[in-house]
């Protein structure tokens, strides 16, 4: 895969550090919803078709670290970066973190969020327009579906960081 | 009262239970191949959901429209006929289609399946319509976005077949199924590859101020400034910069949404049997919406109370609406 999206780096003070713990913090938890996700959701690959191989980098934009996806069933990549050390990657994703997460749950149109310029994409578009109609092919919340994976503190984590962005994760509806 | 049908866009089996359950009247769908105008990676169906699809909304009274609605080539139609023969098989209710040889091929075939004629025929006369109802027994026509209610109301008197217009979405403006600017720029056809601006051709350049421009096959259609509302990267919709005005600016349309739900008890009344919303390639949380929002409308109307149509601008390109030809042939 042709690297054609450069990671962004934007570190303030002491970010860095902050970033690399929380790395390592998260790794175990994206590992296992990340294999969770895909032994529960095999269709999806077969809608992401060659971009199985491609690298994704999604950028929560207030938090400080990115993420690195790459959506191969035989060797998935689901990582917590460190911006400053973010590997190059095919596309990327950006917007808040939790405007990510409702797109993932369908709860936002991703197109919606484009002509609003919430959301930011960069490299390859065929790529990430694969990604997002085989994420939207799948029913129900991933969200509520990986905080489950890990209990009680798993909802509680989620249902915290919904009340910290009441706006962002109200299900919009338009009707 | 006409039936008022809601047409809903499916884009995935997950999309096409979200329209059914919001309440649809019938979801159109495509294969995952050229055989369709929304042709785009990842997007449709394979014959196998399709199956589970139809028997998904068959279930619950919801009709499968299969949009078999672009031009084979000369001498490539197997693809087309294949298609066809899959969606007859699996028990759609009928095609869309706007080739004469498939709408033939089906007619002789499966005459017991309806047959729909596309907005991509771009039949807008009377006189055209009446040829597709006496030689491929079509039962309704979609019509192009360019005729304005008493239009509409005029053909209705002269033809045959059932009307359905669209009635949110995208905001085309090309003759309809004639429009080579994609495949002047992408050796691609909107009309024979079912893709308009391919995502493989368009890219997104993120400047220092903040800015950003929409490339297709490396020519620049729109640049948005750091807080500008962003439309489609589709060349109808570009903002170019021409000796006379040097500035920039959309020599055809800017982006834009239909949005007719103002409209909806004239059109009902001026005889339309159907309304299309398009978004094949939106997600679930645009399907519910939308048709959510249509759903509760047409029911206000059909029981005779006033239509409060919700608020669906945050849906709509560049977030901004538009009643286009509907409301007068001055739109632009
Ligand atoms: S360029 Fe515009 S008018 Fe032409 S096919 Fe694309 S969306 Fe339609």
């Amino acid at each position: 895969m042709i690297p054609t999206s450069e990671p962004t780096a934007r570190l303030r003070p002491g970010e860095g550090a902050i970033a690399r713990l929380a790395c390592l913090v998260l790794q175990p938890v994206l590992t296992r919803v990340v294999r969770r996700v895909a032994a529960r959701h095999p269709s999806l690959f077969a809608r992401l078709g060659p971009h199985q191989a491609t690298d994704f980098l999604i950028d929560p934009v207030e938090l400080p670290f990115a993420l690195h996806l790459r959506p191969d069933p035989q060797a998935l990549v689901f990582r917590a970066v460190p911006r400053d050390t973010a590997p190059q990657v095919g596309a990327t994703i950006r917007g808040r973190f939790l405007l990510l997460l409702e797109l993932i749950d369908a709860e936002q149109d991703g197109d919606a969020a484009f002509f609003s310029r919430d959301l930011e994409i960069s490299g390859d578009t065929e790529a990430v327009v694969r990604l997002r109609n085989a994420l939207d092919d799948i029913d129900g919340s991933l969200a509520e579906e990986a905080s489950a994976m890990f209990g009680t503190p798993g909802r509680t984590v989620l249902a915290r960081l919904r009340r910290a962005y009441p706006d962002a994760t109200k299900p919009r509806e338009y009707a | 009262m006409s039936l008022a049908e809601l047409i809903c866009p499916a884009g995935t089996p997950a999309a096409l239970r979200t329209a059914v359950d919001a309440g649809a009247d019938a979801v159109y769908c495509g294969f995952q191949d050229a055989t369709n105008a929304r042709n785009f990676p990842g997007l449709n169906f394979t014959p196998d959901e399709l199956a589970e699809a139809v028997t998904y909304a068959h279930a619950r009274g919801t009709k499968v429209l299969l949009a078999l609605n672009t031009y084979p080539p000369a001498g490539k139609v197997d693809l087309w006929r294949h298609a066809a023969d899959t969606g007859a098989r699996l028990g759609v209710d009928a095609f869309i289609v706007a080739d004469m040889g498939v709408a033939d091929y089906i007619a002789r075939m499966y005459p017991g399946v309806r047959l729909h004629l596309s907005v991509q025929a771009a039949a807008s006369s009377p006189e055209a319509i009446r040829y597709y109802c006496e030689n491929f027994s079509v039962k309704r026509v979609v019509l192009p976005r360019i005729l304005t209610i008493p239009e509409i109301r005029q053909i209705r008197r002269e033809i045959p077949c059932e009307i359905e217009t669209f009635i949110f979405g995208n905001h085309g403006l090309m003759v309809e199924g004639r429009c080579s600017l994609t495949n002047y720029l992408t050796g691609q056809s909107t009309n024979m590859d079912g893709v308009c601006s391919p995502a493989s051709d368009v890219e997104y350049v993120r400047d220092a101020d903040g800015s950003m421009s929409s490339q297709l096959a490396g020519f620049t259609i729109d640049r948005f400034g750091p807080e500008e509302k962003a439309g489609y990267p589709t060349i109808c919709k570009g903002r170019y910069a021409a000796p006379h005005r040097p500035e920039g600016y959309y020599a055809f349309e800017e982006p834009i949404s239909l949005n007719l739900s103002r409209l909806l008890p004239e059109l009902i009344e001026a005889g339309v049997h159907a309304f299309k919303i398009e978004g094949r390639q939106r997600s679930k949380s645009y399907v519910r919406g939308v048709v959510r929002a249509f759903r509760a409308a047409v029911d206000d109307i059909k029981a005779g109370r006033e239509a409060n149509i919700a608020d669906l601008i945050a849906l709509t390109e560049g977030q901004k609406q538009t009643q286009g030809a509907f409301e007068t042939k001055k739109w632009r």
